[in-house]
């Protein structure tokens, strides 16, 4: 137990860790603050306006048609060339097609817009879950604190399991209140900015759950850049992964694919099941089939990427990740 | 190796012999592929969780987070350790960082570094002090307060294996040494020992003329003394009893100013015990030392430093 309450005041005293924390609740106070300007409450006011906005572009259009017809009569009177000699199917839209709504302005329903705006908070925490976690045990391997740790600590899987526990435990001590403080001001912007109307027990529900999903996305995330680090015995190693992921693994991986022609090329792309861990579903389409339907439409085939493909994918990956960092910490020599 | 309760013990070897392995492998750092260790009398690797809280040690240069004061470095390890954090006040003092404690490492020369080093070996008041090159980046005054530290450690009871290459250090502070040569040892036991078995039984002797110096080696040379001469002395070797030397040369009317035993010092025993003593116009590898299986150093191949 001291060695856990130790790696967790070594985590806090580490001014890198710090810095990622404010800059990430940095960047979600400002995507708040976004939200909060961006919007605003749709009344009466804003309804009437719209109208008038709606009224206004349909006297627009009607103008422009009245002086294209016009000019169509002056070229046929004179001879001169006009796209078209039939002057009367010169008309303006009409009245109806110029919908009053799409002239109001932007305003935040939490029903409909929050479960979109847990992906970023859960982006942020695991991006900082997975530097940090880099980071902390990176640094200890790199400037010998880990040497010197087991000369004390002699037990090493305990020891690095410790620290990852710690490491854990801190990323959760972020998340929790991260995310309740998400869910309170997103809340309050909606209801000062927007609407919370139709927000049932269910859709609650179902927000709580994928903000916990968000949170262990994080987890998996701190995991991964922990024991990537520990493999390499240096932060660099998990960021250069990262990296390498990132360009080759995904942008290079998604041009080769395309070019090869290959179905559903996403489902061999990594950022397909975040997003399906954290939407529960994301169906992919290829637009180069046909499923016919009886009425004879041809319709794109598809693929569901679910929560629970992500989820296998994930525990995969951290058992692998992880299982490597230990083996080679009970086996490697400390040089 | 055998290190005795309550010395202060002197671990010596050549740049690539196996020194530090050896530290890093007695600490679990390193699996061992064969043989047999033990720690305060318990089996190590196995035993080491039990035995490691008696063990303080600083193997190599010191590394620590550069981002972390001195105070925070030790707290740490101190709390990882169950140890009371006033004990990170006994030991900061101990080695002259009370006043610079809050400063981050990353600003400390590297002798501060070393004293911090030595700082978190003493943090467990340990029974076996264990340190590799601990005068590393000492100032000389550094280096004696480390020697004095050593003596008081040692007084107190507490056992202390000292890796150095400072060989004059370590013939002042230590009570036994064992020599290693790629990884074997060449030679073990007390200090004065070891110098003893490796002493020539060299002599210098001065007369009061100089132009009976011919006549004086003639003397000794008969009575089967080796005799080296020099333009204003004789060198002996192979002299058992300094006095003989004496009576030899009075016999023949001839009287002696100076008679000195060469003290052989522990450096040119280790050279000598490790054939690492520089020949000019060589250039030795690191690898050029002797073998405990009788087969002599390879020669001297070119290239090296300056090559």
């Amino acid at each position: 137990m001291s060695l856990f309450r130790t790696e967790l005041r070594r985590l806090a005293k580490r001014r890198f860790a710090r810095w990622m924390t404010a800059g990430g609740l940095l960047v979600l106070v400002l995507v708040a603050v976004g939200m909060f300007l961006s919007n605003q409450k749709v009344g009466p006011e804003q309804w009437a306006a719209a109208e008038r906005s709606a009224e206004q572009q349909y006297q627009e259009q009607v103008r422009w048609a009245e002086a294209e017809r016009a000019n169509c009569e002056r070229a046929k009177t004179s001879g001169g060339e006009f796209y078209t000699t039939d002057c009367e199917s010169i008309n303006p839209p009409p009245r109806e097609a110029f919908e009053a709504q799409w002239y109001l302005p932007s305003t935040f329903e939490f029903r409909k817009t929050f479960g979109e705006l847990l992906i970023p908070l859960a982006a942020i925490l695991g991006m900082v879950g997975f530097v940090v976690g880099a980071s902390f045990v990176g640094a200890e391997w790199n400037t010998g604190g880990m040497m010197n740790l087991l000369l004390w600590r002699p037990k090493r899987l305990t020891v690095l399991l410790t620290k990852l526990g710690a490491l854990l435990t801190g990323l959760l001590a972020l998340a929790l209140p991260a995310t309740a403080a998400w869910f309170g001001s997103m809340w309050l912007i909606a209801n000062w900015r927007g609407t919370t109307d139709g927000m049932t027990s269910g859709a609650w529900q179902s927000f709580l759950l994928t903000g916990l999903r968000g949170i262990v996305l994080a987890l998996v995330a701190t995991t991964v850049g922990f024991a990537l680090a520990s493999l390499g015995r240096h932060t660099a190693m998990a960021l250069g992964g990262a990296i390498a992921v990132m360009v080759v693994g995904q942008i290079g991986l998604g041009i080769l694919l395309e070019l090869a022609g290959v179905r559903f090329a996403e489902a061999w792309l990594l950022p397909t099941y975040a997003l399906a861990w954290m939407t529960k579903t994301i169906t992919l389409q290829d637009w180069r089939s046909c499923e016919a339907t009886y009425t004879g439409e041809c319709l794109p085939a598809t693929l569901d990427i679910t929560w629970q493909h992500s989820s296998v994918l994930f525990s995969v990956g951290v058992v692998i990740f992880l299982g490597a960092a230990l083996w080679t910490m009970r086996r490697r020599d400390i040089t | 190796m055998r290190v005795e309760a309550g010395q202060v013990h002197g671990f010596l070897g050549p740049n690539g012999s196996g020194k530090t392995t050896t530290l890093r492998t007695l600490l679990g750092l390193i699996r061992p592929d064969g043989g047999r260790m033990a720690i305060l009398g318990h089996e190590v690797p196995d035993m080491l969780p039990q035995v490691v809280g008696q063990v303080g040690a600083i193997v190599e240069s010191p590394q620590f987070f550069p981002h972390f004061s001195a105070r925070d470095t030790l707290s740490l390890l101190a709390s990882a350790g169950d140890l009371p954090q006033q004990r990170v006040d006994e030991v900061l003092e101990l080695v002259g960082l009370r006043d610079r404690a809050g400063e981050r490492v990353k600003t400390y020369s590297l002798g501060m570094k070393q004293r911090l080093a030595v700082a978190s070996a003493l943090l467990k008041n340990p029974r076996l002090l264990i340190l590799d090159e601990p005068a590393n980046g000492l100032d000389p005054g550094g280096i004696r307060e480390m020697r004095g530290l050593m003596r008081d450690l040692a007084e107190s009871g507490m056992t202390v294996v000292l890796s150095s290459h400072i060989l004059g250090e370590i013939q002042l502070i230590c009570d036994s040494v064992t020599i290693i040569s790629l990884g074997r040892r060449v030679a073990f036991g007390p200090v004065e020992e070891v110098l003893a078995q490796h002493s020539s039984g060299a002599v210098r002797v001065r007369l009061e003329a100089v132009a009976d110096l011919p006549v004086a080696a003639t003397a000794l040379t008969r009575a089967g003394v080796r005799v080296t001469t020099n333009p204003d002395h004789l060198m002996l070797a192979g002299v058992d009893k300094p006095a003989t030397v004496t009576r030899l040369l009075a016999e023949q009317g001839l009287y002696v100013s100076e008679l000195a035993p060469i003290a052989v010092d522990l450096e040119s025993v280790f050279l000598e015990l490790t054939a690492t003593a520089p020949v000019p116009g060589q250039h030795r590898q690191v690898d050029q030392s002797v073998r405990v299986d009788g087969a002599e150093p390879s020669a001297p191949a070119g290239g090296g430093w300056g090559a």
